[in-house]
């Protein structure tokens, strides 16, 4: 209800009698804080209108031709990148697809599972598992790399896809985020109702508390997508079989052919500008369950 | 503890004639028991079209030896050497893997690497000393089985050489004059570039002038990063720099390419690869090019440094050395596979019988104007000078780029920076727990 009144409130402030006196101030106030986002927009959105249009030229345009003017060469690119080696680059992105997908959904289940409890339960130990809990959070996962192929190593488990996917399903972030999502989403109320009602716990879980949960875990699906999709180290260190590498990796064996085959330069952009792809439909297709409140109306306060 | 102790084994092995042995006694753990039954190898390489390649072993000498390559393909540089130590560290690395001449002490040093001298058979001969050296470390052991070489020519586009009057230099004093001639004939043109962002070229080129980064003496490593061969390469070209007649922007940016194919730089201090490069970067200027052998510190000499080439190394990790050390010996000198080499991978093959047989009997494409371009480069081959590598190029390599990327952009002292990229490396080394004398 808050939010809403606020939403309500805000066009509101902008009428009041102050605004007619100095609207020259007003106008200079916004004009800064405008032209700084725009910066940063053009800044960011830069490179990504480079790799559209150079993902557009001929290996003879690219370096001939003006920056942003657009080739002819983007049929012919895709051709060439679907050719190359009987076109492996679409298994690399089947494979992104697999890590990603699998390993976020995977890895939000977990953090939402763990996340509520931590939320919910007040247990002995709950603080310190927490507190390692951030201290994970802190921890960069490149350096974790290294060590986490020697474990998977004596597991026998290397240059296999469950090396890539196992050390991804935990994720200290994905949470962290939940149990702060679960603790202000999910009111005490609610679920004493269930267990008044006699629910069982792992009924309240699924059937109440999860739905309220719902945006916050689309949050973190999310970021473990991107974050796997992005993630080179891990399989550069885990996987050997290039059959098995996914986007990131694929596309650096055609940059790094070795000093006697130059770079592939044309294949490497246009595979680059596909892969980015996925990304954005996903953003798009989840953003709606963001929007999803199911806060508002489960408790009167 | 006993990784200190390794490693000063190695260091006594490497070292010209001493302590070879002990190394060979402490490095393969496995030997060479009798192969029976089928064997499989997995390779770890970055060459396009090995696969290929390894098609005619396993369906011709493999088969009848029942031994199979599988190739994973690999991105080439220094991540790779990491890659492959990781994996021997929870003794997982592949049975075959490349390996640049360079990162080969790394790999020796950290025990990754198996001397196959026993088993590879008689094929020194097919090599020229150097590069043979490259792979022994100078001992009695054989870490590696030398594939391609990049020996350093000098490109220029012969058209507008002639249109400045310009004389191809066979002298660094001559380079320079010709620089300094084209400046002033065409201030909006340069002779080339001085780029720090490939440090195998400035090894090379100081290689040429007679340097040995590392030595072994005893049980120590000598470091000589700033020798005065070194320093000499490192004031010319810093000397050029700050005179304004060469260019200081990096190498393999689009704007290189953009100088090389408008002709704004009109030659290119490189190895035999660089017609390859040539192709991508500087499309409009085929045909234009011509080869030359690299200018020379004096007139009455005629040698040359290497830029890049690798080699196949069999692993500590292998069960199968024998039958791994036998594929490697095959890659390497049988005249098909060099062939499908050339061919697929675009390779220059260390072997020197190779070198002017089946696919460099003709020009590469882009040279198509000179015609005797492979027997030249064959020639020159031949005058490359040995080389001293150590055992953390990478960090020597690395401070490369740092120190001389900042003095070629800010066109100040390369002594400095020298003495920076000595300092890291004798650092690192002792760090790593390696003896260094002064």
């Amino acid at each position: 209800m808050s939010t809403l009144a606020v939403r309500k409130a805000a066009p509101a402030a902008g009428t009041t009698p102050g605004t007619a006196r100095r609207p020259p101030l007003r106008r200079r106030v916004a004009l800064i804080p405008t032209v700084t986002l725009l910066l940063g927009a053009v800044y960011t959105l830069l490179p990504v209108a480079w790799v559209v249009i150079a993902s557009t030229k001929s290996g003879h345009e690219l370096f001939s031709t003006f920056t942003f003017l657009p080739g002819t060469g983007f049929t012919d690119n895709i051709r060439d990148l679907n050719a190359y080696r009987d076109g492996i680059y679409w298994s690399w992105m089947g494979n992104s697809a697999l890590f990603s997908g699998l390993g976020a959904l995977l890895s939000t289940a977990v953090s939402a599972v763990s996340g509520y409890a931590l939320a919910t339960y007040r247990f002995k130990g709950r603080e310190t598992m927490f507190n390692v809990l951030l201290a994970g959070v802190l921890m960069p996962p490149v350096i974790l790399a290294i060590p986490q192929y020697l474990l998977l190593a004596k597991a026998d488990l290397t240059d296999s896809y469950l090396s890539v996917l196992l050390p991804q399903i935990l994720s200290p972030y994905g949470v962290y985020l939940a149990r702060i999502y679960a603790s202000a989403a999910v009111p005490a109320d609610v679920v004493e109702a269930g267990r008044m009602d006699g629910a069982s716990e792992w009924r309240i879980f699924t059937r109440i508390a999860l739905p309220m949960m719902i945006p916050g875990m689309v949050t973190v699906f999310l970021f473990q997508f991107v974050a796997i999709w992005n993630n080179f180290l891990l399989p550069y260190i885990m996987l050997s079989d290039d059959e098995k590498f996914p986007l990131t990796l694929g596309l650096y064996t055609l940059l790094e052919q070795g000093s006697n085959t130059p770079a592939l330069y044309t294949l490497v952009i246009t595979g680059a500008f596909l892969a980015v792809l996925p990304l954005i439909v996903l953003f798009l297709v989840v953003q709606r369950f963001w929007s999803l409140d199911l806060l508002s109306g489960a408790v009167k306060s | 503890m006993p990784h200190t102790k390794r490693r000063r084994l190695v260091t006594t092995a490497v070292a010209v004639s001493v302590g070879a042995t002990a190394l060979a006694a402490c490095g393969s753990g496995d030997g060479s028991q009798a192969e029976s039954g089928p064997v499989s190898l997995t390779y770890w390489t970055w060459t396009p079209g090995m696969d290929k390649v390894v098609d005619l072993w396993n369906k011709g000498p493999g088969k009848k030896d029942r031994i199979t390559v599988t190739v994973k393909k690999q991105a080439s540089g220094d991540t790779l050497v990491t890659k492959i130590l990781t994996a021997h560290k929870a003794n997982k690395a592949p049975d075959l893997v490349q390996a640049e001449y360079q990162t080969l002490p790394t790999l020796v040093s950290n025990d990754a690497l198996a001397d196959i001298s026993e088993e590879v058979g008689d094929v020194e001969g097919k090599f020229a000393e150097g590069v043979w050296q490259q792979t022994t470390l100078g001992t009695d052991a054989l870490y590696a089985v030398p594939q391609d070489i990049g020996p350093m020519m000098f490109y220029y586009r012969a058209d507008l050489f002639e249109k400045y009057g310009l004389k191809v230099p066979t002298t660094w004093e001559q380079f320079a004059e010709t620089a300094r001639t084209l400046k002033k004939k065409a201030p909006d043109k340069a002779l080339t570039t001085f780029s720090a962002n490939d440090s195998g070229l400035f090894a090379g080129l100081a290689q040429q002038a007679g340097a040995r980064w590392w030595t072994t003496s005893g049980d120590k490593w000598k470091v000589s990063v700033n020798d005065a061969a070194t320093r000499k390469v490192a004031e010319f070209w810093g000397g050029l720099v700050e005179e304004g007649v060469i260019d200081n922007q990096p190498m393999y940016q689009p704007a290189w390419n953009k100088a090389l194919n408008t002709g704004e730089e009109i030659a290119w201090v490189s190895a035999v690869w660089a017609p390859g490069t040539l192709t991508t970067a500087a499309p409009d200027t085929k045909g234009k090019w011509a080869m030359a052998p690299l200018p020379q510190w004096s007139p009455d000499e005629d040698v040359t440094g290497s830029w890049g080439g690798s080699s196949t190394a069999v692993t500590t990790d292998s069960a199968h050395k024998e039958a791994a050390a036998t594929f490697a010996a095959w890659l390497n000198t049988d005249h098909d596979a060099l062939n499908a080499l050339a061919k697929e991978g675009g390779i220059y093959p260390a072997s020197t019988s190779a070198q002017l047989s089946g696919a460099f009997s003709n020009p590469p494409a882009f040279f198509s104007n000179q015609p005797d371009f492979y027997t030249r480069a064959a020639g020159i081959a031949k005058t490359t000078a040995p080389s001293a590598w150590g055992p953390n190029v990478n960090v020597a390599y690395a401070t490369f780029n740092d120190a001389f990327g900042a003095a070629a952009k800010s066109r100040s002292d390369f002594g400095a920076a020298l003495d920076r990229m000595q300092d890291a490396t004798v650092a690192d080394m002792k760090k790593q727990g390696f003896g260094v004398s002064r």
